[in-house]
């Protein structure tokens, strides 16, 4: 069989190695127009606290975290790194604030005393806090910088370098 | 018990179906009509084993056994007996299961076909036919056996269910994925007689007559699976559309536009002996869309509603896709000596003319859904890009291409084959232009101005004047020479020209959809506002008033829902319950639509959002003009198919009968 011929099957190996471009892809991965703008503010009515504003924690660097209890098992797999690394920068300075969304109240306070949280964590009643964020699943972390700027969105569960590593750049930066 | 049953089930027919495969080519090239006996055994036994496999499956969904992990995941022991049973088809592994076994029924369908009392051509083809569908089947049981077993089990075994999707809960589960996957698995066969013909070197016309009605049914299958598909997403879904042009509904479009093609060119390669590559390739390309299609479901590189799992059930969807496309061009090219046609193209005014147009316009839409599926894919790859093809592309390309389609559908069935004389033209073609503009006219003084709806239903009266002018020519003909009434002429009509009058029924539902499609579109009006109870909402000649929240529970499920009573002109219609649906598992809810289904026009209502203390609902109205034309549309070409399909001897008995009744 000539060459030529040989063209016609030989046609379809750029469509299957575009195809196959696409499973390193993930349709789902979408990237946030937010990142290097603004945060949007929030005010949130933590449990078994005050209500805390975003404004409120101005010239603070703040790492925005949201999850769910029914998030299994991705949320569950942060919650601890999170916990940690509170404990590990809030005396310098460092600001977390969870967001429980979507949830029951009663399975929300379970999932807190679950992981001891000791950050503050409220619900988000008409999902305005996510809806200004973008939020298009949990976990979703923002991390904001001093000047109240998104330096970093964490779609997913967080590593531990990545949250070492984001949230030092929050920290350190002037 | 039954997870080591099914598997080991699954295991043999894998064997079997390897052998039937070895034992047809073999059987064949060595002329041993003994294997050749053998292997139909076989593809008879590998029916039976994954028949088995299925009702092991479905015992166990019924009887809530938790110990497989699929019963697990697609049912709870509250579900309803019917959503158990459909629970087999809910999820991936036990969809390709079904696929698998309608698959296994095809070759065992061939067989009772065709293996005596088929033409002599047939039996040097059979083998090699077998050979592909069992090639096939092999596939589908390798990812089975090898990485989506559908009887696995699970440890510890848990007490309850996690249930179907609840979007999945609704009787059109036991009818949509049935009708599509017959149509899907049904091109296979016209694709294995094909791919035979290009092996034994014999491909000729034969393969084309021997097939032409499966590929119509599989069409039947397909196009009655897609519109039902509308319907569903019409009346169930909550948002009021029925097409999205979602990466899925379009893997089950772009293999009926080549089917239709290839329905249309079969024409002309019968008459003219042209075409017979570009037909070889238009097979080849639906079956490989057909896998292309499920590969887009299971392999999770495009996002979709529709979209299963991941997992290496991609990469072997892949590498089958691969393997089809290079065998079967492959083949292509290496008889391409032989394929080279006798005809030629006496006149671009003639019928094989508009047939070719209609072939490039059916493959011309499949290649611009085709681009628009997969170029978020081909942005991220060449730009790194993230971007997402939608509702106005596809609407903006298909819709010009749509009426160029109408056209020929109108010139197509009438105009002569070879050449058309100006006389052939004016005596066919004048009455129905002459309809057209009278009856675009009248709407235009009727107030309709919307320039293209008014180019569609002039394109769409013409179609029906030259249907309909058809018709009654040809039956007042018949009626006048033979001496039979109006009625009975119009019958024998149908019954002996079954192929061209059941074609130019499927023509007449078409265009109705499509009239369907133009209005509602157009036309449609929305209207949403927060009610207190008492209050009343407006619409065109509709009122709705807003009477009060209600909740109950369901087997599965919570059901609220807003009481709506309805009015138009001020006369009342009835009650309206839209509602949302609170499953334990789902973290939002779904919509449960309500409506008053009219021919029409559709009065559609959803419940947005309620306060919790039922002080107010958040109520959308739509009004869809002429919506249910769409789906009478697909009734009309289901009915034209069947007359189109009846078999010979039937059709014999029928005149017969009918003969001695009128004697």
């Amino acid at each position: 069989m000539s060459w030529k011929k040989a063209l016609i099957p030989l046609a379809c190996v750029p469509l299957i190695v575009l195809l196959a471009y696409g499973f390193r892809t993930d349709p789902k991965a979408i990237p946030s127009p937010l990142v290097e703008k603004a945060a949007p503010g929030f005010r949130i009515a933590v449990y078994d606290g005050d209500s805390l504003s975003l404004e409120g924690l101005k010239g603070k660097p703040v790492v925005l975290n949201f999850w769910a209890s029914w998030c299994y098992p991705a949320c569950y797999e942060e919650a601890p790194l999170l916990e940690a690394t509170w404990r590990k920068y809030q005396n310098q300075g460092l600001m977390m604030v969870g967001v429980d969304i979507q949830d029951k109240e009663v399975d929300g306070r379970e999932f807190i005393a679950r992981f001891n949280f000791t950050f503050p964590n409220g619900p988000d009643p008409g999902s305005k806090i996510s809806i200004d964020y973008g939020v298009y699943g949990v976990p979703e972390t923002f991390f904001i910088d001093r000047q109240g700027r998104i330096a970093y969105k964490q779609v997913g569960a967080l590593s531990p370098d990545v949250i070492e590593e984001q949230a030092r750049a929050i920290l350190e930066e002037k | 018990m039954i997870a080591t049953l099914g598997g080991f089930t699954l295991f043999l027919a894998l064997g079997v179906t390897l052998y039937a495969a070895a034992a047809s080519v073999l059987g064949a090239r060595q002329g041993r009509e003994d294997w050749l006996a053998s292997s139909r055994n076989a593809v008879l036994a590998h029916f039976c084993l994954v028949t088995l496999a299925i009702f092991l499956l479905e015992y166990a969904l019924i009887t809530s056994d938790f110990s497989l992990r699929y019963v697990v995941n697609n049912s709870t022991r509250e579900s309803l007996t019917r959503y158990k049973i459909a629970g087999l088809w809910g999820s991936l592994e036990g969809s390709i299961l079904l696929w698998e076994w309608l698959q296994s029924l095809m070759a065992v369908l061939v067989i009772a076909r065709y293996s005596d009392r088929g033409p002599s051509g047939c039996r040097q083809l059979m083998p090699y036919v077998q050979a592909v569908l069992q090639g096939i089947s092999v596939f589908f049981l390798l990812l089975m056996t090898f990485a989506v077993n559908p009887f696995a089990r699970i440890f510890p075994i848990p007490p309850d269910g996690r249930g179907l999707n609840p979007l999945l809960e609704v009787t059109d589960m036991l009818i949509h994925p049935l009708l599509l996957y017959s149509g899907y698995v049904g091109f296979s066969v016209p694709y294995a007689f094909a791919m035979a013909a290009l092996i034994t070197g014999r491909p000729t016309e034969e393969w084309l007559r021997i097939t032409r009605r499966w590929t119509v049914v599989a069409w039947l299958f397909l196009t009655g699976g897609i519109f039902y598909g509308g319907w569903w997403s019409y009346r169930t879904l909550g948002w009021g559309g029925y097409w999205a042009w979602d990466p899925v509904e379009n893997a089950s479009f772009m293999p009926w536009l080549t089917g239709t093609a290839f329905i249309h060119s079969v024409m002309i390669q019968e008459r003219k002996r042209m075409l017979r590559v570009w037909n070889l390739v238009l097979v080849t390309v639906t079956f490989s869309l057909v896998i292309f299609g499920t590969f887009l479901t299971r392999s999770g590189i495009l996002g979709s509603v529709h979209a299963f799992a991941e997992g290496p059930v991609g990469v072997m969807f892949l590498a089958f896709l691969a393997l089809v496309l290079l065998f079967s061009f492959g083949l292509v090219a290496y008889r391409s000596d032989q394929l080279k046609g006798h005809g030629e193209l006496d006149s671009i005014v003639s019928r094989e003319s508009a047939f070719l147009l209609n072939n490039l316009v059916l493959v011309g839409i499949c290649f611009t859904v085709f681009l628009g599926t997969i170029f978020p894919l081909l942005s991220e790859a060449v730009r790194g890009n993230k971007i997402s093809v939608g509702m106005p592309y596809f609407n903006k390309v298909s819709v010009p291409l749509g009426m160029a389609l109408l056209l020929l559908m109108g010139i197509g069935p009438l105009i002569a084959w070879g050449r058309a004389s100006l006389n052939n033209l004016q005596r066919n073609f004048l009455k129905p232009i002459l309809g057209a503009a009278a009856g675009t006219a009248v709407l235009y003084v009727l107030g309709m101005r919307h320039v293209e709806a008014l180019a569609a239903f002039a394109l769409c009266f013409f179609v029906i004047g030259t249907i309909i002018f058809e018709f009654v020519v040809a039956t007042r003909t018949r009626a006048g020479t033979m001496g039979e009434t109006f009625l009975t002429a119009f019958g024998t009509l149908l019954l002996k020209s079954r192929r061209r009058y059941g074609g130019l029924i499927v023509h007449l539902g078409v265009v109705i959809a499509i009239i369907g499609i133009a209005v509602s579109s157009v036309y449609k009006v929305e209207r949403e506002q927060t009610l207190r109870p008492g209050e009343s909402l407006t619409v065109g000649r509709y009122t709705v008033r807003f009477d009060g929240m209600e909740a109950g529970e369901r087997p599965t499920h919570i059901l609220v829902w807003a009481n709506l009573t309805a009015s138009q002109d001020g006369k009342p219609l009835g009650e309206l319950t839209p509602g949302q649906r609170f499953y334990p598992n789902q973290q939002s809810p779904f919509a449960s639509v309500d409506a008053r289904y009219h021919w029409s026009e559709d009065l559609y209502v959803i419940l947005s959002s309620f306060e919790r203390d039922g002080s107010s609902a958040t109520i959308k109205v739509i009004i869809n003009p002429m919506i249910s034309w769409i789906w009478i549309g697909g009734v009309v070409i289901l009915l034209g198919v069947i007359v189109a399909v009846l078999p010979e001897r039937r059709l014999a008995l029928l005149t017969s009968r009918a003969k001695a009744q009128a004697a």
